[in-house]
């Protein structure tokens, strides 16, 4: 398979990532790519493979088959170079009991080769945290903020953030998205694993929803739109008759009031149909992420009889 | 009574109510009051948790008691031993120190000497581990809020973990005073040595009830608890030692030496277990008073703040290493220092003491190798230390296999730092650690013994040459630690444990139960050199030392090419 080329630009690059553990396969195939400088989510339920992903891009897990470049590098022979590029946030936040959250932050920043020490402080009262605190007394959304503190005060070119924002509050949720934007402004290429879709709507450039270790959706919020259907709500002046019309689906009509989605193709024809009959009301908004994510769930669930 | 509201119910899971263990039933119907609710469930819980822990110490406690005592009748059947043993043992003060007073020269007096304070310090121990265990790492674990908003008494927590705690020392000291009498020994002084251990943990039940009110992690509580068992070990070994003109009577300050006060097998002084019981009932009741005035989470001694910014020190993998690994270190060499200076300081006239049973001198002449009884003592202390030594190491080395699975590894393991390297930085800490240990070994041996005969200088110089030589055997045993962590890390811990117990099990017992010499060749130990007394030839240094080093670069090869976590 050929990684190079559409590649090397890339910040991550993977083919048909294969990994398993004893009997169970965790990635079967899975394709990512992260184009530098953007904001990538990377969706799935728990057990998707995400983690262990990231764990094949961190050097810690070799893969059994397929291809990774990350930054340009093989991620498992080049494993000490690239990691003083990048930052990396567990999902699972563990830290060493003894020290306080300002040291570890201090000795994540040293492991990496440097730390902004104005950054830090910023870094620090953003995020409300007490850093004169033993990692022991801390609560698993501080423990998740020594961590990011120590990723972002960082001057990696690449944040590998896995599930980053379990454990923090809504404030400090709203914070780390103000952080995330900076970076992105900023430049810095940030992968965010994460199961809140929210999150990745509000954040992310770009999207690849795996499921059962492989990559089932990627490309950009507009681009996974514009491949769905709109949903449109009216109210009309008289009853009108849309289920002729190909690529309507789930039509609901009671009395006046017509829901229903439509294909993007279809769109003309039933805003005609519905400017004829007279439009009292109308909404037409495309899917949320939730809805495509649960979609494609139901979907592949559905199809599960016929894959195996 | 607000708290009466609670009561009724309990967690009354079924699953619990059926695991119904020996001593549960006291935390029975009787307890039901206001505060109590739920009291038998937590307690039975709590048994449950440790099924396999309290019967193997309870087992470990008696059959040491019991064992000495089975030993002493047999090195010692006659009279005029037992008193020439007394003799000594009263005569030479770093025994004082380490065993404690004798009164009289019978089979009873000398189990009592030999193995009472020993036995109330591991009773004290379980009693301290399985009170912090139940009451503040629950707390701090968040596992005590969980059961505090069920239908559980305010108080019935800390009558849970009491419970647990009491119950092993009820059964080492109904177990002792069945088994003793079974040994030979009079019932009367049987039951008062039972009840002078068995009182003896109850008084650091009730220390330990306080230390886990006083502060906000267990550790900590731990580590309260624990100073003061150490401090009553060193008040009485200070007191004992003292000998008449000195401070003897700082022993009474020291629930430990209370065991000997009440003189099992010599006059029996009852009222003596009046005290231990004192501090138990003190303790508790602080405990239940503290217990009361604070809030869920929170301890009386406020948790102190650490540096808000890390030190220059704490920069990389081997910064880090140090830092994690330190605290251990620091009491294994405190530990070191007064075991062996006092141990070096019996060396003194040992030579009498194993004189007064010619069973024991052959056994102590067989297991140095060497003909002079004081040199085969020095070169058995030092095996001990070596043995020791290892077991350190491997727990230091094993560090590595913690901060993999509690995933810590791989915070460090994302940064710029290789996996050979992190490896590394924790394999120094053990190396080091384990020359330090062995080096305070020899020096604390050569100082005990060398400040009573008068030749310090030579001594801890020959001490510490002799301890030195340790290092190697104990450096093997820490290299099949990082073979395994390497090769198969799932089985390091189990694996690595029990290469340290087969080194222990042979040089203990594998030349009395006469096992073949390959046997013995799997032992480090058996191929380094007996000293002081021996000869030290390069040979078999340098062999452990390659297969030391020869261990480690596969486990570390191993360690490159596996998965992490």
């Amino acid at each position: 398979m050929n990684a190079t080329g559409t590649g090397a630009r890339n910040a991550i690059e993977v083919r048909g990532l294969r990994k398993s553990f004893g009997r169970t396969r965790a990635l079967d195939g899975l394709d990512l790519s992260v184009r530098a400088g953007e904001v990538h989510a990377f969706l799935g339920p728990n057990g998707a493979g995400k983690t262990t992903t990231i764990r094949v891009l961190l050097g810690l897990l070799r893969k059994d088959g397929g291809e990774a470049r990350l930054l340009g590098g093989d991620p498992w022979r080049d494993a000490t170079a690239l990691h003083g590029r990048l930052a990396y946030v567990p999902g699972d936040v563990t830290l060493w009991p003894s020290l306080t959250g300002g040291e570890i932050i201090d000795l994540l920043g040293r492991l990496r080769g440097g730390l902004d020490a104005k950054r830090r402080q910023a870094l620090i009262e953003r995020f409300d945290l007490d850093p004169a605190k033993k990692a022991r007394a801390y609560s698993k959304g501080n423990r998740q903020k020594v961590a990011l503190v120590a990723a972002l005060a960082s001057d990696a070119e690449l944040l590998i953030l896995d599930e980053p924002t379990a454990g923090l509050d809504p404030l400090m949720e709203a914070t780390f998205r103000e952080c995330v934007n900076d970076e992105r402004r900023g430049g810095r290429t940030i992968l965010l694993s994460s199961h809140i879709l929210s999150e990745a709507e509000a954040l992310a450039d770009r999207v690849t929803i795996i499921r059962d270790g492989r990559a089932v959706e990627t490309g950009t919020l507009a681009e996974m739109r514009h491949l769905t259907r709109n949903l449109v709500d009216a109210e009309l002046a008289a009853p009108a008759d849309l289920a002729d019309i190909p690529g309507v689906h789930d039509l609901d009509v009671r009395g006046t009031r017509v829901r229903c989605q439509v294909d993007h193709a279809a769109l003309d024809d039933v805003l005609s149909r519905l400017t004829t009959a007279g439009v009292r009301s109308l909404t037409c908004r495309p899917p949320t992420l939730e809805e495509l994510f649960l979609r494609h769930y139901s979907a592949e669930r559905a199809g599960l009889g016929a894959r195996s | 009574m607000t708290r009466a509201g609670r009561v009724s119910g309990g967690l009354a899971g079924p699953g619990l109510a059926g695991a119904g263990l020996a001593g549960a039933g006291l935390a029975g119907a009787g307890l039901a009051g206001a505060g109590l609710a739920g009291t038998g469930q937590l307690t039975r819980l709590a048994l449950r948790r440790d099924r396999i822990a309290l019967p193997a110490s309870v087992y470990v406690i008696v059959a040491a008691v019991a064992g000495t005592a089975y030993t002493f009748k047999k090195l010692y059947p006659t009279a005029a031993g037992r008193a020439a043993l007394a003799a000594t043992g009263e005569g030479n003060p770093a025994l004082r120190f380490l065993y404690g007073r004798l009164y009289g020269s019978s089979i009873g007096a000398l189990t009592t000497w030999r193995y009472g304070i020993w036995a109330g310090i591991f009773a004290a121990l379980v009693a301290i581990f399985v009170v912090v265990r139940h009451t503040r790492t629950d707390e701090e674990a968040g596992r005590l809020e969980l059961v505090g908003s069920a239908v559980v008494g305010r108080d019935a927590p800390l009558v849970a973990a009491l419970l647990t705690a009491i119950t092993p020392i009820l059964a080492v000291t109904v177990l002792l005073a069945v088994a003793l009498p079974f040994t030979g020994l009079p019932a009367t002084g049987s039951a008062m040595l039972a009840l002078g251990i068995g009182a003896c943990g109850l008084a650091f039940t009730g220390i330990a009830a306080v230390a886990a009110q006083l502060s906000a992690t267990a550790r900590a509580a731990r580590g309260i608890a624990l100073g003061a068992l150490g401090v009553a070990f060193m008040l009485r070994g200070v007191g004992d030692a003292a000998g008449a003109g000195g401070p003897s009577w700082l022993s009474w300050l020291s629930p430990l030496a209370w065991i000997q006060f009440a003189r099992p097998f010599a006059a029996e002084r009852w009222w003596v277990l009046a005290l231990p019981l004192a501090v138990f009932a003190l303790g508790v009741a602080a405990a239940f008073r503290l217990a009361d005035r604070r809030d869920l989470g929170a301890g009386l001694l406020p948790g102190r703040p650490g540096r808000p910014a890390a030190s220059r020190l704490l920069s990389g993998p081997f910064g880090l290493a140090w830092r994690l690994q330190r605290g251990a270190l620091a009491g294994w060499v405190a530990g070191y220092a007064v075991t062996f200076a006092a141990s070096g300081a019996a060396a003194k006239g040992i030579g009498q003491l194993f004189g007064t049973s010619t069973a024991l001198q052959r056994e102590f002449t067989r297991l140095g190798g060497q003909a002079a009884i004081v040199n085969a003592y020095l070169a058995a202390l030092m095996l001990l230390a070596g043995l020791v030594a290892a077991a350190y190491a491997t727990s230091a080395v094993l560090r590595l296999r913690a901060e993999e699975t509690d995933g810590r590894a791989e915070t460090v393991l994302a940064t710029r730092t290789g996996r050979v390297r992190w490896a590394l930085s924790h394999i120094a800490v053990a190396v080091g650690g384990t020359a330090v240990l062995l080096a305070v070994a020899g020096v604390a041996t050569g100082l005990g013994y060398g400040l009573r005969t008068g030749s310090a200088g030579t001594e801890v110089a020959r001490m510490l040459g002799a301890a030195i030589a340790q290092l190697p055997a104990s450096l093997a045993l820490a290299a099949v630690a990082v073979l395994l962590f390497g090769l198969r890390p799932g089985a390091a811990v189990p694996g690595a444990w029990t290469a340290v117990g087969l080194a222990v099990a042979i040089e203990l017992f594998g030349q009395v139960l006469q096992v073949s010499h390959w046997v013995l060749d799997i032992s480090p130990f058996t191929h380094s050199a007996r000293l002081p007394g021996g000869t030290l030839t390069a040979a078999p240094v340098l062999w452990l030392s390659l297969a030391a080093l020869a261990f480690a670069v596969l486990g570390l090869s191993g360690l490159r090419r596996r998965d992490i976590g």
